[in-house]
């Protein structure tokens, strides 16, 4: 092609692939990461998704949307899936699944809820439950690409043990990460923690103040989100700046 | 085409995959899940005005009040969410777009592209004339209630026949254009059109 001859590109379909499950990662009682083997990968950012799709005998198809858990760095793509009640998809990605099996992808998809160590920070994160998990992959891309822009995450469980990475959240808490925690259902003896649901004075106090620009990612489930976006508005951070990734029922 | 592995140990249990009325690709769910790619904008009514333009020249522009003196629709419809949810029955009260055209003293849409501008500035586009016949509205009312800020309120458009995001919520401005230009979720890898029932999620679906 040169400059001179404009060119109209079709755009290629994302094309199913097949990919096999070649570690299964206990994460906690109702959550799994599955280490994958995808042959034709094509690379991703940190905070992208794909689509699953799982064909059962007699040719019923199921598909759902997961965030992708590894950093683009690393050398297989993970997804990590937490069970809810009568999930297809999920029941079977986090109870049936085992190494070897086969399931189909479908991405990377979307390019907006991404962070790369090139676009800089601070970054302030803020998670939910599995909403943990695109903003795991940014925090190992960071660690991954060496880099030094300051870095928080808040993250809410419900009790110690729902704790999605705790072990790899310590050890990144060792190199410049600062990890807040709370814990909104029950606590071990001595936590020192926060101990109630995500509010605006926990995100003024464990955030960074607003003339510092933080790129600020949100993800969990819709009540988590919608109330630490609005809250995050309320402080003074640019709407722009606040981007958000929910899931699981409103509780209608 | 190649024939899809077998995930081992897989048997499906969606009700609604056996309903002609879910898109390929679909299951159905009972509550409404929130999707947004931002905070949720605060309603302020006093100072919500609703526009259509044509290019960049106005054609008419209603308070919240005016809004909903003009003659309103009800439908009640099955949503589609990219993210493979599927909703039945739904039921929606506000103006069509059919109506808002009328209103502005036009018989039909200026150009044959529309680009939907959002409280928080996002977009998204719709062909105009998918706009048309009662198959769209700018919607206040879910349920026969006031729709939840989280939801799109005070109103949101609903092009029910297209996937849910171009069903843009905080809507605004409709801007009337000559040629196609990609919206929000258009320009980060989402299909231009998104007809559900041909499963055009992604760009080149």
């Amino acid at each position: 092609m040169t400059a001179t001859e404009p060119s109209v590109v079709a755009p290629k379909r994302l094309q199913w692939m097949t990919a096999s499950i070649r570690e299964v990662i206990e994460e906690t009682p109702r959550v799994r990461t599955l280490v994958l083997d995808v042959p034709d990968w094509p690379g991703h950012r940190a905070g992208q998704h794909v689509d699953v799709r799982l064909t059962a005998e007699d040719g019923y198809q199921a598909q759902r949307s997961y965030s992708i858990a590894s950093a683009p760095d690393a050398p297989h793509v993970a997804l990590t899936v937490e069970m809810l009640v009568d999930g297809e998809v999920s029941s079977y990605l986090a109870g049936e699944a085992r190494a070897g099996d086969k399931i189909e992808l479908r991405g990377p998809i979307g390019g907006y809820f991404v962070w790369t160590a090139s676009l800089g920070g601070p970054l302030f994160l803020v998670a939910g439950g599995s909403g943990v998990v695109p903003l795991m992959a940014m925090l190992r891309h960071r660690a991954a690409a060496k880099s030094d822009v300051p870095a928080t995450l808040l993250y809410s469980s419900r009790s110690f043990d729902d704790i999605i990475y705790r072990a790899e959240l310590e050890r990144l808490a060792g190199q410049g990460v600062n990890l807040v925690l709370t814990l909104t259902r029950t606590q071990p003896a001595g936590w020192g923690g926060f101990k109630r649901r995500i509010d605006r004075a926990m995100l003024e106090s464990a955030g960074f103040a607003p003339a510092a620009k933080p790129r600020i990612f949100v993800c969990g489930p819709t009540l988590l989100v919608e109330s630490a976006a609005s809250a995050l508005r309320d402080l003074g951070h640019a709407p722009q700046l606040i981007k958000t990734e929910r899931f699981g029922p409103t509780g209608k | 085409m190649a024939t899809p592995p077998i995930s081992r140990g897989f048997r499906g249990r969606d009700p609604g995959a056996k309903n002609a009325r879910v898109p390929p690709g679909q299951h159905l769910v009972t509550d409404f899940p929130v999707l947004s790619a931002g905070p949720t904008p605060e309603p302020d009514l006093k100072a919500w005005r609703f526009t259509m333009a044509d290019g960049e020249s106005p054609l008419g522009e209603w308070s919240w009040d005016q809004f909903n003196a003009l003659p309103q629709t009800e439908l009640t419809v099955d949503i589609h969410c990219v993210t493979t949810w599927s909703k039945l029955d739904t039921n929606w009260r506000g103006v069509s777009i059919d109506t808002l055209l009328e209103a502005a003293g036009l018989s039909e849409p200026p150009g044959p592209f529309t680009l939907i501008h959002c409280e928080g500035g996002y977009t998204t586009n719709v062909p105009s004339e998918d706009l048309l016949d009662g198959k769209a509205m700018v919607a206040s009312q879910f349920d026969g209630e006031p729709l939840d800020p989280e939801h799109g309120g005070p109103a949101r458009l609903l092009v029910p026949h297209l996937y849910f995001w171009k069903s843009a919520k905080w809507v605004r401005r409709l801007q009337f254009l000559d040629s196609e230009v990609p919206g929000f979720w258009e320009e980060n890898g989402y299909h231009i059109y998104g007809d559900p029932w041909r499963e055009q999620r992604y760009d080149g679906d």
